[in-house]
């Protein structure tokens, strides 16, 4: 098996193409792939389908591709605080496809799990159910369909050669689902470590979910909201 | 009733942190507790320790325990608002999917999550105002779907004066026959399919000051 530690953001990302699907990880800025989205801000990769909760926040983050026109397409649960998605949803520049959050979590989960579909209550009699197959269980459910990707960009804190991820509090997120539902996972991590470094127990992600793997540099990791007790 | 009247008793009514403490009133020892973003944040901030109340927030954490110091604060720490967070003793961290498994899967006893209109069948509308304002959903229809309780917390009236608690909601719906409770600034009320039944007023607040007379009753 040929090595998945690539020597930085510019090698993990040169096959993308215009018109991908890519799922990114993060909700809100917290865990979100900083090196990878500034690669494909770089590289000017067009017509993207961009998969991810919130595409960036407050200029931010995917909202970077937003700004530079590269998302023709994007699937997310929430829109607010994000007011380069919400002129271009309603200027018709970008697709916007409104998923609830946890189908939305659900069907990304499924895709990478085998999953055909499932039936939740989530959505019913709602404008999500508009052409959905409706089934009564104890209560009528909605038929959802997994959610899959050409690419995958996430970022954890720790992560090893093999691409098993360690990640810090909440920012796990959507991150572990994505590489799992995506044909390439792309990690980029603050920490490279060699192999048996993660303690076996510790590994939130196991590495055959990653493709490629990197050690990212210069992150901001910013606060969206600061609040201090005080 | 004039439109003056309404703005004084509007001032009358609760604090924002009166209606978290009234809230905080109605939840369990030791229960799981969900809270949207806005104003329902303040009852993470205002739960008594003692109350063993577990506050799980949907981006991936469950045991959120008010704010962190500016010593404290860690950028990877935050709640479903993106607002800085801290964490009580027996916390844990999760992906989304595990996240709204908890939710969709019944484990969440109560949930708190704020509105832009109810209505007296226990509908909610609160993501979109269409062809003005697209919030998205989030996790809310998720929310009204899975957790065993619902209280919607929102102030009395819209800043334009219409009353947020109607008859039928006219915007799109989040969920249909989900709201168990309303908490505003002028009372408690609890949806009665043709009614809202009036648990409790905010003091010097009277049934005239709470919208059309034929829609709350004592």
């Amino acid at each position: 098996m040929s090595s998945k530690v690539y020597p930085n953001a510019v090698a993990a990302l040169h096959d993308l193409v215009d018109g991908i699907s890519l799922m990114s990880g993060g909700f809100g800025l917290c865990g979100i792939p900083e090196n990878s989205i500034a690669e494909i801000a770089r590289r000017g990769i067009t017509r993207i389908h961009a998969i991810s909760n919130n595409i960036g926040n407050s200029g931010r983050g995917l909202a970077i591709l937003l700004k530079q026109h590269q998302i023709t397409e994007a699937t997310c649960s929430y829109v607010g605080g994000n007011p380069d998605l919400e002129e271009q949803m309603l200027s018709g520049e970008v697709k916007v496809n409104l998923v609830p959050q946890g189908t939305f979590s659900e069907r990304i989960r499924a895709a990478g799990m085998g999953i055909r579909g499932f039936y939740t209550p989530t959505g019913y009699a709602t404008l999500v159910a508009e052409g959905k197959e409706v089934r009564e269980f104890d209560r009528p459910c909605l038929l959802e369909l997994p959610l899959s990707a050409d690419y995958a960009i996430i970022k954890a804190e720790i992560g090893d050669e093999y691409g098993n991820l360690w990640f810090k509090e909440t920012a796990r997120n959507f991150s572990p689902l994505m590489a799992m539902a995506a044909r390439v996972a792309i990690a980029e991590v603050e920490r490279l470590v060699p192999l048996g470094s993660i303690e076996p127990e510790n590994v939130h992600l196991p590495g055959i979910f990653i493709q490629r793997i990197y050690q990212g540099q210069g992150y901001l990791n910013d606060i969206e909201v600061p609040i201090y007790n005080e | 009733m004039n439109t003056k009247n309404e703005t004084i008793n509007v001032r009358q009514g609760w604090s924002k942190f009166r209606m978290a403490d009234e809230i905080i009133e109605l939840i369990e020892p030791n229960s799981s507790l969900n809270l949207g973003i806005g104003m329902p944040t303040l009852i993470a901030e205002r739960m008594p320790r003692e109350k063993r109340v577990f506050i799980h927030s949907e981006n991936g954490v469950l045991g959120v325990s008010g704010r962190p110091t500016r010593q404290t604060v860690s950028p990877t720490l935050i709640n479903a608002g993106k607002e800085t967070i801290s964490i009580g003793p027996g916390a844990s961290f999760f992906d989304s999917a595990l996240s709204f498994g908890m939710i969709r899967g019944g484990h969440i006893d109560m949930c708190v999550l704020g509105g832009m209109e109810v209505d007296c069948a226990g509908n909610l509308a609160n993501w979109m105002i269409p062809g003005k304002k697209v919030t998205g959903m989030g996790g809310a229809m998720d929310l009204v779907n899975g957790a065993k309780q619902i209280i919607v917390m929102l102030t009395h009236f819209s800043k334009d004066g219409d009353v947020k608690l109607v008859k039928q909601c006219s915007l799109p719906l989040t969920g249909k026959a989900v709201v168990d409770l309303v908490v505003t600034d002028l009372g408690i009320f609890r949806p009665a399919m043709t009614h809202f039944v009036v648990e409790k007023m905010a003091d010097g607040i009277g049934l005239d000051d709470l919208g059309p007379r034929d829609l709350f009753f004592a």
